[in-house]
């Protein structure tokens, strides 16, 4: 199945007021009598008459495998939500065994049959492969890490333009480097962590931001921290279907992460500022880093407000300062852990190295034993129920 | 040049700092414009940050931000729509020749006099609705409410820069009158009628924008043509902020009309009023009164005024550079429905006298529309039930129907008969209070709304429905 994105215009909201025609600078939007429509053929997706609707009318992008026509559209009392175009919708295929393997590999502790959090959304998957990719163009590329880190990180965003790409915080996509490898055969296939909220880096925007660090001699993520803007990448995905944010404000989110493993609480985070910043739900972030200065997105994150995300960062090579990891965090917020442990909205979400998986499990039994609560007994049922997940590497 | 440049005490795209005089004029007009706001827009709200639509660009793309200011705060300023490259007069005896950037001597007075009406309306129905912030039905109609007298109150500042800008001494001093004026006052109202009515109520204020910002709307796209290039970049711009007070309008009557119908259904019964919502008979009565209103904005159908501001290039017709014909109307004439033996008929008449009509027309067709899918809304909860438009001589104080009485149906009957079944047709005293009594102290907890009205299809800048649209001190 190849889905395209379709802008379409809701004629409930619409009031016809004509501002998005005269706003269109291609003459992709005309109206009869009953209705107001995009021709999707002449549509570039710029959103040149998004801004100025007053209605919110005009903001509607639906993912569709056979495009609806303008004749199609006039017709329209509302908005076909849930249908994927005139013709019946074809079926996902399935994942390549090359990402089934990775993402067996980053999810083994938690195992192959671990549910998505109860409240999360159905996501859309396995919509591109490394033989069908979808192109998306480079709209940025820029380091993140400071100046004289060590390490060099960075945020990369793709835009897929009228290209539907959708996907929810905690998938990942596939890029496949382009070139050969020393025996002459095609590269294997990079997974990457969305670092986005599914409405992209700005609402309304098709697009998503990676998080990758340049590994001395790595293929894959010296092709991703190399584009330049503009350059095109062929994108497989999105893979994923239970590492995925559970969509309830009453879920308490608990994350754990080392460098790039922040990637998808970056999305995570983004998502509840924009759609739920009140939520009853805490997010508690425990961050492992060298120094700050190779912590991505370090100084976004100083600026959110606490009553938004309570960030608790250990910091392992920081002069005259004692060697701090995520699990001696985790210990020193035990009582609020805790609290938050003894409730069943609460979710875990581990990505990063390994080898913090270790050191976070026995952090949390301790935790519990300390607080008349059973880890051994705990886990496996937060596991079942879709509120324990492990993504490591 | 179209971005706004606002480092200046008046955010402006017409680089304002460049003639002097006029910056001056126009910042001394300023504190006067700011203490008619303080003493005539929404009362008590000085301190509360509303999340307001700021322009900046005049650009489509990406032409306005989103976030919550305080009114006092806003930034209001001059923003004229791009230029045309090679803009022609597109219609009247200048029919060809470019577009004035300058007021044409011998056009003066009769320009002045179109700007100084527009400009009129804007101050007005800021005070017309200074009120309802008291009793709004919830938060999301709180900031809407802002966001249309924000508006308005730049569509004033268009108004006043065109004055300022072009018309001297004399433009300086209409500009001071439209601060001294008062909606409603008996001894300095507004220059037109519908603009001295009371705004009371939600419903009244809906029904306003949804039919009277209508009308504006089809006198700024009137307007948006002249040959006077300035008025026509003005009218340009704030026709895409226009757009927003109609959708307040429609959708806020849509969702009235919505929690009727529900209340309906709930209860199988058409007498909702015990349930304190608003009836769609009464909603039907509301429609007559603003429509007939509003249709008297337009003047009186057969004038020679509005053949003499077309055929100077001023006031041209709705699209008029989409219509084919000659743009010049000497030769063509237009039917006009006239009152003739107690019944009606259509006339031929001179195309260039009947302008008026033929924007009312318009207008009217636009309505007619909406009135559409409200009715679209009622019939999706299966209720037989249809809101009409009265017949455009009903209830009409101004034009060739004013002498007549006329059902809503279109049917001249006596004035007696008029005066007797008035209350069937219009809002009776009882349907006033009633409705009032419904205004209650306002609702301020974000994502609640007051019993009568449903919720919204969708919030503001893709915000939910229960964000803080307006943060109280």
């Amino acid at each position: 199945m190849e889905l395209k994105r379709q802008h379409l215009i809701d004629p409930v909201v619409c009031i016809r007021c004509n501002t998005c025609e005269e706003a269109c600078p291609v003459d992709a939007i005309t109206h009869d009598g009953t209705n107001y429509v995009v021709s999707f053929d002449k549509c570039t997706g710029c959103r040149t008459c998004v801004s100025p609707c007053p209605t919110g009318a005009i903001d509607n992008w639906l993912l569709v495998d056979q495009p609806w026509s303008i004749d199609d559209q006039f017709g329209w009392d509302e908005l076909p939500l849930g249908q994927t175009g005139p013709g019946p919708a074809e079926p996902a295929p399935l994942p390549p065994g090359e990402v089934s393997d990775l993402l067996a590999a980053a999810t083994s502790t938690t195992g192959p049959s671990v549910p998505p959090p109860a409240s999360a959304s159905k996501p859309y998957f396995n919509l591109y492969s490394r033989d069908k990719p979808v192109t998306a163009r480079v709209a940025g590329n820029m380091r993140i890490t400071g100046e004289g880190a060590e390490s060099d990180i960075h945020h990369v965003v793709l835009d897929f333009s009228h290209n539907a790409f959708p996907f929810l915080e905690g998938q990942s996509i596939g890029i496949v480097p382009p070139g050969v490898d020393a025996k002459g055969r095609a590269h294997n296939i990079r997974l990457y962590s969305i670092a986005s909220p599914r409405e992209g880096e700005r609402s309304g925007c098709n697009n998503l931001a990676l998080t990758v660090k340049r590994v001395a001699g790595g293929v894959g993520s010296n092709y991703v921290c190399d584009l330049k803007k503009g350059d095109e990448v062929s994108v497989a995905g999105p893979f994923g279907q239970a590492f995925l944010m559970p969509d309830d404000p009453h879920a308490n989110i608990i994350m754990i992460c080392t460098g790039t493993g922040s990637a998808p609480f970056r999305a995570f985070t983004e998502r509840r500022r924009r759609n739920a910043a009140d939520a009853p739900g805490k997010l508690m972030l425990f961050f492992g880093a060298r120094t700050p200065e190779e912590l991505p997105y370090f100084g976004p994150l100083m600026k959110l407000p606490k009553s938004l995300i309570d960030v608790n960062l250990a910091f392992s090579r920081v002069a005259d300062q004692p060697k701090q990891y995520v699990q001696d965090k985790l210990r020193e917020r035990a009582d609020d852990l805790a609290a938050l442990l003894a409730s069943p909205q609460t979710h875990i979400f581990i990505c990063g190295l390994k080898g913090m998986e270790q050191g976070s499990d026995e952090a949390f039994a301790d935790i519990c034993r300390l607080h008349g609560l059973d880890w051994a007994g705990l886990r496996p049922k937060m596991r079942e129920e879709g509120r324990y997940h492990v993504e490591t590497y | 040049m179209s971005s706004i440049n606002y480092a200046e005490k008046i955010p402006n795209n017409v680089n304002l700092s460049e003639d002097r005089k006029l910056q001056r004029a126009l910042e001394s007009w300023q504190p006067h414009y700011i203490d008619w706001w303080k003493e005539m827009g929404p009362e008590g709200t000085s301190t509360s940050e509303i999340y307001l639509r700021t322009a900046i660009s005049a650009e489509p793309d990406g032409w306005a931000q989103f976030g919550h200011v305080k009114m006092e705060d806003y930034r209001w300023g001059i923003f004229l729509a791009p230029p045309e490259k090679d803009r022609k007069v597109n219609f009247g005896a200048h029919k060809g020749e470019a577009a004035w950037q300058e007021v044409p001597g011998e056009y003066r007075s009769m320009l002045r006099r179109l700007i100084t009406v527009q400009g009129d309306t804007e101050p007005a129905s800021v005070e017309q609705q200074r009120l309802l912030g008291k009793c709004c039905p919830s938060l999301y109609d709180l900031r809407n409410l802002f966001q249309v007298n924000v508006e308005e109150g730049r569509h004033l500042w268009a108004m006043v820069y065109l004055l300022h800008a072009h018309f001297g001494k004399d433009g300086r001093e209409e500009a001071e009158e439209m601060l001294a004026r008062r909606s409603g006052d008996a001894d300095k109202p507004r220059i037109l009628g519908a603009f001295n009515e009371k705004t009371a109520d939600w419903l009244a204020f809906f029904m306003f924008t949804f039919i009277t910002d209508r009308d504006g709307k089809y006198q700024l796209c009137a307007l948006a043509e002249s040959g006077f290039d300035p008025l026509s970049r003005s009218c340009r711009f704030m026709l895409t902020e226009e757009a927003h007070h109609m959708f307040v309008g429609e959708s806020g009557v849509g969702r009235i009309i919505e929690r009727a119908c529900q209340v309906m259904k709930e209860n199988r019964t058409d007498d909702v009023r015990k349930f304190g919502v608003i009836d769609l008979p009464t909603i039907q009565r509301y429609l007559n009164f603003h429509y007939s209103v509003t249709s008297d904005l337009y003047g009186a159908e057969v004038s020679t005024n509005a053949a003499t501001s077309y055929n100077m290039g001023i006031k041209g017709r709705y699209e008029e550079t989409k219509i084919g014909d000659d743009h010049q109307l000497e030769n063509t004439t237009y039917s006009v429905l006239h009152p003739v033996n107690g019944g009606f008929q259509a006339i031929e008449v001179p195309a260039l006298n009947a302008l008026n009509e033929r924007l009312r027309l318009d207008w009217a067709e636009d309505v007619a529309k909406g009135v559409e899918r409200w009715n679209k809304i009622i019939a999706k909860h299966g209720i037989d039930f249809k809101l009409t438009l009265p017949h455009l001589a009903f209830n009409r104080a101004i034009g060739h129907f004013s002498d007549i009485a006329v059902d809503p149906s279109g049917k001249v009957i006596s004035t007696e008969e008029f005066a007797r079944r008035r209350d069937e047709w219009l809002p009776s005293e009882s349907d006033l209070a009633y409705v009032l009594s419904l205004m209650g102290s306002a609702v301020t907890k974000p994502g609640q709304f007051a019993n009568w009205i449903a919720p919204p299809a969708r919030g503001i800048n893709n915000q939910a429905v229960d964000f803080d649209y307006v943060r109280f001190a």
